[in-house]
Formats: C-alpha cells, sequence, structure tokens
C-alpha cells in the first residue's frame, strides 16, 4: 500500500484523531468520580487547616470535618442568610469562586472545642497567579482565629512560602479593625517593617509583590463580608439561623 | 529467551543508563529536571512517569511504525505521546492526588520532554516493538537515575530532608546550620546537573 498518498494520509489521521478522542473522553468519564472526591477532600484539609487544625492523614479528614463544620452557608452581602447549609459540604462548598457576587457568598460555621467560628473563603492574585485562602474568624467578629492560604504559581523559596504554617500562623490574634472603624485594617506589610502589630502580619522576605498580592486578598476578601461582620460586631448576638445554628 | 536479551537488545536497555545518558550525554529533557527536583518525592514519580510513558509510547509507534505516513509521522508521534501523558495525568489525579497538585503543569510538559519525541523518532520508527520497550524503560530510567541523584542533593541541603522526613539533626541547627535557601531555586539545578556530568565523564574517561 502506498503509505504516501494523500487520502492514506488523511483517513490515518482521521481515524487516530477518533480512536484517542474516545479513548480519553472513556478514561476521564472513569476516573471522574474519584477526581471529584479528591478534590473535596483537599478542599476540607484546607478548610480545617484555616481552623489550625493542620497535617490529618487523608482518611481523618472528612470525619474532622464533619465534625467540626456544623454549617455552610450562603449569605447575602448585607449578612442574611439564604441558605444554612445543614448538609456541610452541598451549599457554600460547592460554590465556585467566580460565581461569589453579593448575593452568594460563602461561609463556613465552625464550631471549635464548644466556640463558634467563621470561616470565610478569600481569592485574590499574587506575582504570577491566582491566590486563595480561608480566613477563620473568632465568633466576635474581631480577631482573627486562624488562616490558610495558596497559591498557583508563586516562586518556590519565595513567594511559594505563603503556604507554610510559619507564615499562616503569623495570622492568628490580629485585630480586624482599628477601632471605630468599618474599613478592613488587617493587612501584610513588607517583611520586617510591622509598626502596628495590632492589624499588620510580617510579610515574606524576598517576595514583596506576593505580599502585597496576600495583603490585597486579605483585606478586599474581608471588606466584602462587612455586613456579615457588622451584625457579629454591633454586640447583638447574630442573625437567627446562625444562632439557632450555634445553640444547637 | 535468547533473543529476548540479545546483545542489542541488551545495549538498546543499558545504554541509555550510563554512555549514552539521556539526560548527562545527550542533555535532553534539561527543563523538567530543573523544575521537579527541588524534592525527591516528585522527581521519582516524574522519573517513573516517563520511563512508563517513553516505554509505551516506544511500543506503539512501533507497532504502528510500518503502517504511518511518512509526512505527518511527527504529528502521529505526539498524539500518541499527548493521548498517554492525558491518560497519566488523570490517573495520578484520580489515585495520587498529592502528587499531582505537586506536579501540576510538568505533568503537561511530559509532552514536550525532549527524550520522548527524540527515542520515538530515533529509534521507535526503525525498530521492533520489544527493543523499543526496553530502550524507553532504559531512556526513562536513565533520565528518572539523573533526576533522583538531584533531587536528593536539593532536598537534602535545600530543607534539611529526604522524602519529606528530616535528616539534619537539630543540634546541628542548634549550632547555626542553615538551610541553603539558593538549593530549592531551579538554577541550582542545572549547576548540580554540571556536576553530574563533570563526575560521569571523569568516571568513565578513566575506565577507557
Amino acid at each position: 500500500m502506498n503509505t504516501n498518498s494523500n487520502s492514506y494520509t488523511i483517513i490515518y489521521a482521521s481515524v487516530m484523531v477518533i480512536i484517542v478522542a474516545f479513548l480519553l473522553a472513556f478514561v476521564s468519564s472513569t476516573l471522574k468520580p474519584l477526581q471529584d472526591a479528591n478534590v473535596a477532600i483537599d478542599k476540607k484539609s484546607q478548610i480545617l487547616a484555616s481552623l489550625n487544625i493542620r497535617g490529618l492523614e487523608k482518611s481523618e479528614i472528612e470525619p474532622k470535618y464533619d465534625a467540626v463544620i456544623v454549617g455552610d452557608q450562603i449569605i447575602k452581602a448585607d449578612g442574611t442568610v439564604v441558605n444554612d447549609g445543614a448538609a456541610k459540604d452541598e451549599a457554600a462548598f460547592v460554590v465556585d469562586s467566580k460565581d461569589i457576587n453579593e448575593n452568594n457568598m460563602p461561609l463556613y460555621v465552625a464550631n471549635v472545642d464548644g466556640a463558634t467560628k467563621y470561616v470565610i473563603p478569600v481569592t485574590g492574585r499574587g506575582l504570577w497567579g491566582g491566590l486563595w485562602g480561608y480566613i477563620a474568624l473568632n465568633e466576635d467578629c474581631k480577631t482573627v482565629f486562624g488562616a490558610y492560604m495558596s497559591h498557583a504559581s508563586e516562586t518556590a523559596g519565595l513567594g511559594a512560602l505563603l503556604v507554610e504554617p510559619w507564615f499562616q500562623e503569623r495570622f492568628l490574634g490580629k485585630k480586624l479593625f482599628k477601632d471605630g472603624s468599618n474599613d478592613v485594617a488587617l493587612t501584610v506589610v513588607k517583611a520586617g517593617a510591622v509598626k502596628e502589630a495590632d492589624f499588620e502580619v510580617d510579610g515574606i522576605t524576598g517576595a514583596t509583590l506576593t505580599t502585597n498580592g496576600v495583603a490585597a486578598m486579605v483585606k478586599d476578601g474581608l471588606q466584602k463580608y462587612i455586613g456579615f461582620i457588622n451584625t457579629k460586631t454591633a454586640g447583638t448576638c447574630c442573625n437567627e439561623q446562625a444562632c439557632e445554628k450555634t445553640e444547637e | 529467551m535468547s533473543k529476548l536479551f540479545s546483545p542489542e537488545n541488551k545495549a538498546a536497555f543499558t545504554n541509555p543508563l550510563n554512555l549514552d545518558n539521556p539526560v548527562v550525554v545527550q542533555v535532553l529533557g534539561i527543563c523538567s529536571a530543573l523544575a521537579v527536583t527541588s524534592q525527591l518525592e516528585p522527581a521519582i514519580v516524574m522519573g517513573l512517569s516517563v520511563t512508563a510513558i517513553t516505554a509505551f509510547a516506544n511500543v506503539i509507534i512501533s507497532l504502528i511504525r510500518k503502517t504511518i505516513p511518512n509526512r505527518i509521522r511527527i504529528i502521529v508521534q505526539l498524539v500518541v505521546v499527548a493521548a498517554l501523558v492525558t491518560i497519566v495525568s488523570e490517573i495520578l489525579k484520580a489515585f495520587a492526588y498529592d502528587v499531582s497538585v505537586q506536579l501540576s503543569v510538568y505533568v503537561g510538559l511530559i509532552i514536550t520532554n525532549c527524550i520522548l519525541m527524540g527515542r520515538l523518532e530515533a529509534f521507535a520508527m526503525q525498530n521492533g516493538p520489544w527493543a523499543s520497550f526496553l530502550d524507553g524503560i532504559g531512556n526513562g530510567l536513565g533520565y528518572a537515575v539523573i533526576l533522583v541523584v538531584v533531587g536528593f542533593v536539593r532536598e537534602l541541603l535545600g530543607s534539611g530532608s529526604v522524602l519529606g522526613i528530616q535528616i539534619v539533626p537539630d543540634a546541628l541547627y542548634d549550632l547555626g546550620y542553615m538551610n541553603n535557601g539558593m538549593m530549592t531555586m531551579p538554577a541550582m539545578s542545572l549547576i548540580i546537573c554540571g556536576c553530574v556530568i563533570w563526575a560521569h565523564r571523569a568516571y568513565n574517561d578513566r575506565k577507557k
């Protein structure tokens, strides 16, 4: 057979492409459920890390998540709860970060050793690519309980260090607001330039641009939830549904 | 059995491990050697993935080598490699999610690994499936060995650990020892590769 003729070449290419397409579609659809489960477990471990629960084995993550998270809620920008997410991983948990808007804001309610914590997901941009994270607030929403963040492609050894627990633990106990102000004051500053230790987190040496990205992510991310945060800081317990939740 | 392990077939397997090593002699696949060797574990996984893909791509191309239209042979090779890489990447995501996160884009970059195309074009297009399989395994392992050496040195000096387990004792840190942050940067992997090439040449020259 003449393998150099035009018709042979075209038929060969077409048949090859069809076979490969079917093969890939088959592999992809067979493995999809396993992959989705892995992604969900990874997300749960990130949320737990923001609550300072780190280093769990893969098999421990789901039970721990079920024990600690008491609700994943969808709230509006003014703090009203749209969906109280009693199922724990079906409401806020499945919101894609690009679908977040003022009527569709995910919020996780956690119960750590009897105390209520709120976990707010944040996203931002670093030097080379996306950043994302979870900031856990204490019940009064005035101080940070814990933080987790990760990145798509920051520089290894510099910006990429933001995934390290020693950096994330610098957020612990920081205040969100200056007295009487409604603007989020919590920020990350250039390494070694902390002036007001109440609000400022020390950045990563040699990674100022990533640090700026983290600062913007935390600030803007929390500012979006200001309506919700105000319902907590105002002193009155909380909106009714969240209140019932904590009492349960 | 004797035919399966004829001298030519043995050479196809053993040459890439030493005298014809893809990384330190042919200087192929350097980009991924830079990218995934800051720790040992991804280096091992990358080495094994490339070994598996080179071997199977070699076998597939070798089986269909007589039917491939000459004018589109590079495209056919690419399609085979890309399909295999996609499958490996999907399998990693399903069964070794942490590793696939760590390797992230580099799994996709296996497609552009020069070793693959080089072996397909230079060996599998002319030889039978069994010899091609051995050649693929040999080249993959030759690549993996270098990755493991570089990954071992970088993780040990850069993070004081091997496979994530701390090796350098705390007492040494107390005495003022510090991890070498340079080792975690990609550039250092080039320098270590250079040292490996130096040692490799010196060793083989002496044998002659």
